[in-house]
């Protein structure tokens, strides 16, 4: 059964692909609502076209759809009244396209910090005013006290704000604020041709440039019935598997150095720079920037590349399961990582979260797999999932991730076929809407993309994983000690610049 | 954890030798700089990085100083937690305009003599994210930069030369007031 079985709509809108989309009245938004407050469904993303708003969403039989109510009168029936993890997105469609989500739980603004010269920029764009001061939520209690942080905080981290309220040493409320690294990327997306277009989606997360590259090609791909030639499909996830390790890498050493174990941070930092050496020495760039593009890949290895990776594996091989061993034995780690940061796992579900804080709570979800992308319909691979939800579940779902991630490189190297990498698109004149989706390190990265009739894009949508993480570290936080903040951040690793687009 | 560390001695250093300083960095520093540091910071100084509103990349790219390959403490170059520490301002991104006003203020907060190092293509204009209603443009438009270091991102060999090049000018030009 497919998941426009289970929803009245009016019709399907034509050149929608991969996954149908279909205009909905207040029956079929109202039954996709009772959905995903059943837990029927999970919602993807929400996001606005003017006038329209749009909801995708996945059900159990991993099929997609999304949904477009007409936004009369600037007006849609809340999501979030029903299903709160719709609360922040409802809030950026209001800041950005001045679309009111009728019976909303939180008026207040969520992108918009009151510094933008224009006030929903998307939408009727209006001459910018004083907003009212920002109000937190309320706390009451004996002995509570406050802590502002951010948004500059005190490392080499992106900037967010966060307000503790703690109780002693314990936090009884952490309240995100986030939007400062908002820079309008869709606004930008606007008009762009697909080659910008795949820049700027390179450019939404830097650490995962691949995976947005990879979901912004497969999307237009997918608007302009074009498929990329058999090479460069293996070369885009050989690319997206060593930015995974990379990143891996990069987190289970951080999350150690915030229990002040330093060891580890040196050792899967040499491992991380090996990656992003063996990456430059294929794809010429240590992130792999701008290689993947609608048509193909920029850039083609050499036959002698394979010994490179090889190389890289058998590195890793040696030297990562002795790293793995040292995390398990060291029990004054093991003391800061278990049982720290639980995320429950009906929480996971509901929020649809992605990547290792879903799969370390029980949301057994993986694009790669559930999504079948090419090529790793094609290819072997577990997804580990573990129920536990701690800071320790987050390090050994990456632990295992990195151990599926070289079987992966290993499979794409021996079955890597010959031919051309790149047949390039013209889209000029054409029309068309499409899907795409890729597994980030962090979890699956949504592009939706419209094109405008002469081969320009006029809608580009990209929701980050970590829209559906931040809300859950609230939780996770809760009846922690503030020491174990960063800890517990760094496991969740959210993307701000992502997030905030 | 002893078999690693022993490993770690039996194997050598990974660290690399030390870039060459960059010849178009230091001429623009001895535009910039009038007077020698070192009597007050020798040989050292302390950097607090900024993100104004980059992707990450160049984060990740500046996180890399500190791995074994590149070393930067070896060269008397350090992160610091505050602002109120450091002789240096990294900034990287182009400047948001959400950004804008915590940049200012961590400008303000870092005492003289210092210096404004912006970090990777975006902060010079703005780079792709130029002309956005979201954008204030490059670091430039909003505080004093003395050093750009290009790149998207620049590499840790980039990021590398272009701070010797800050210290060497930092210590040989000089500081007296």
């Amino acid at each position: 059964m497919a998941l426009l079985d289970s929803i009245p709509y009016v019709e399907l809108v034509e050149g929608s692909r991969p996954w149908p989309r279909a205009r909905v009245s207040d029956e079929g938004w109202g039954r996709a609502i009772d959905l995903l407050a059943d837990g029927r469904l999970t919602l993807l993303g929400l996001w606005a076209d003017m006038p329209d708003v749009h909801m995708a969403l996945l059900d159990q039989h991993d099929d997609v759809a999304v949904l477009s109510f007409h936004a009369e009168d600037g007006k849609y029936p809340s999501v979030a009244a029903r299903h709160p993890p719709a609360g922040r997105l409802e809030r950026a469609i209001r800041d950005l396209f001045g679309l009111e989500a009728e019976g909303a739980p939180d008026a207040r603004p969520w992108l918009e910090l009151g510094f933008w010269d224009v006030r929903q920029p998307l939408g009727p764009r209006q001459p910018a005013q004083e907003p009212p001061p920002y109000e937190f939520l309320p706390v009451e209690g004996d002995g509570l006290h406050q802590i502002p942080v951010g948004p500059v905080h005190a490392g080499i981290i992106e900037p967010g704000h966060f307000r503790f309220t703690a109780n002693g040493e314990h936090i009884v409320r952490l309240e995100q604020r986030l939007g400062y690294v908002h820079k309008g990327i869709e606004s930008l997306m606007a008009g762009a041709a697909l080659e910008r277009g795949a820049k700027l989606a390179g450019r939404t997360s830097g650490d995962s440039t691949v995976a947005y590259a990879y979901a912004f090609a497969q999307a237009a791909e997918a608007a302009l019935q074009r498929s990329p030639p058999p090479r460069a499909v293996y070369l885009r996830a050989l690319m997206a598997e060593l930015e995974r390790l990379a990143n891996h890498f990069g987190d289970i050493g951080a999350i150690c150095n915030d229990a002040s174990f330093a060891l580890m941070h040196a050792q899967c930092g040499i491992l991380r720079e090996r990656t992003l050496r063996a990456a430059a020495a294929l794809f010429g760039h240590r992130l792999m920037m701008d290689v993947i593009v609608p048509g193909g890949v920029t850039r083609d290895i050499a036959a002698d590349d394979a010994a490179t990776i090889h190389a890289l594996i058998a590195e890793v091989r040696k030297v990562f399961p002795e790293l793995v061993e040292l995390y398990d034995s060291t029990a004054s780690l093991q003391d800061r990582t278990v049982t720290t940061g639980i995320v429950r796992t009906d929480y996971a579900r509901q929020f649809g979260a992605g990547g290792y804080v879903g799969r370390a709570s029980g949301r057994d979800f993986d694009a790669r797999r559930d999504l079948g992308y090419a090529p790793y319909r094609d290819l072997a691979f577990d997804v580990p999932v573990l129920e536990a939800g701690d800071v320790n579940a987050r390090v050994w779902i990456r632990i295992r991730e990195v151990e599926q991630s070289l079987f992966l490189i290993e499979q794409i190297l021996e079955r890597l076929p010959d031919g051309q990498t790149l047949t390039p698109i013209d889209a000029d004149g054409r029309s068309g809407e499409g899907i795409g989706f890729a597994e980030a390190f962090r979890g699956d990265v949504l592009v939706w993309l419209r094109l405008d009739g002469n081969g320009r894009i006029a809608r580009c949508h990209l929701r980050d994983a970590s829209w559906f993480q931040w809300p859950l570290l609230e939780v996770a936080i809760e009846n922690n000690i503030v020491a174990d903040f960063p800890l517990c951040n760094k496991s969740f690793n959210c993307s701000y610049s992502g997030h905030d687009l | 954890m002893r078999r690693t560390l022993l490993e770690s001695l039996s194997h050598g250093p990974l660290t690399e030798a030390p870039p060459q300083r960059d010849e178009a960095a230091l001429s623009e520093l001895a535009e910039s700089f009038k007077r020698t540091a070192r009597a007050k910071l020798g040989r050292s100084l302390s950097i607090r990085q900024v993100d104004a509103g980059s992707c990450n990349g160049c984060e990740l790219e500046i996180h890399a100083l500190n791995n074994a390959f590149y070393d930067l403490e070896r060269f008397g170059l350090r992160f610091v937690a505050s602002p109120r520490h450091a002789d240096v301002l990294l900034v990287t991104g182009p400047v948001t305009k959400n950004m804008r006003q915590a940049l200012l203020r961590t400008y303000n907060a870092t005492p003289d003599p210092k210096w404004v190092v912006a970090v990777g293509t975006c902060a010079i204009d703005g780079g792709i994210f130029a002309g956005s209603y979201a954008v204030a443009g490059g670091v430039k438009d909003v505080i004093p930069v003395d050093l750009h270091i290009r790149g998207c991102p620049p590499s840790p060999t980039d990021l590398l030369k272009g701070l010797r090049a800050l210290l060497e000018n930092a210590n040989r030009r000089g500081y007296d007031g």
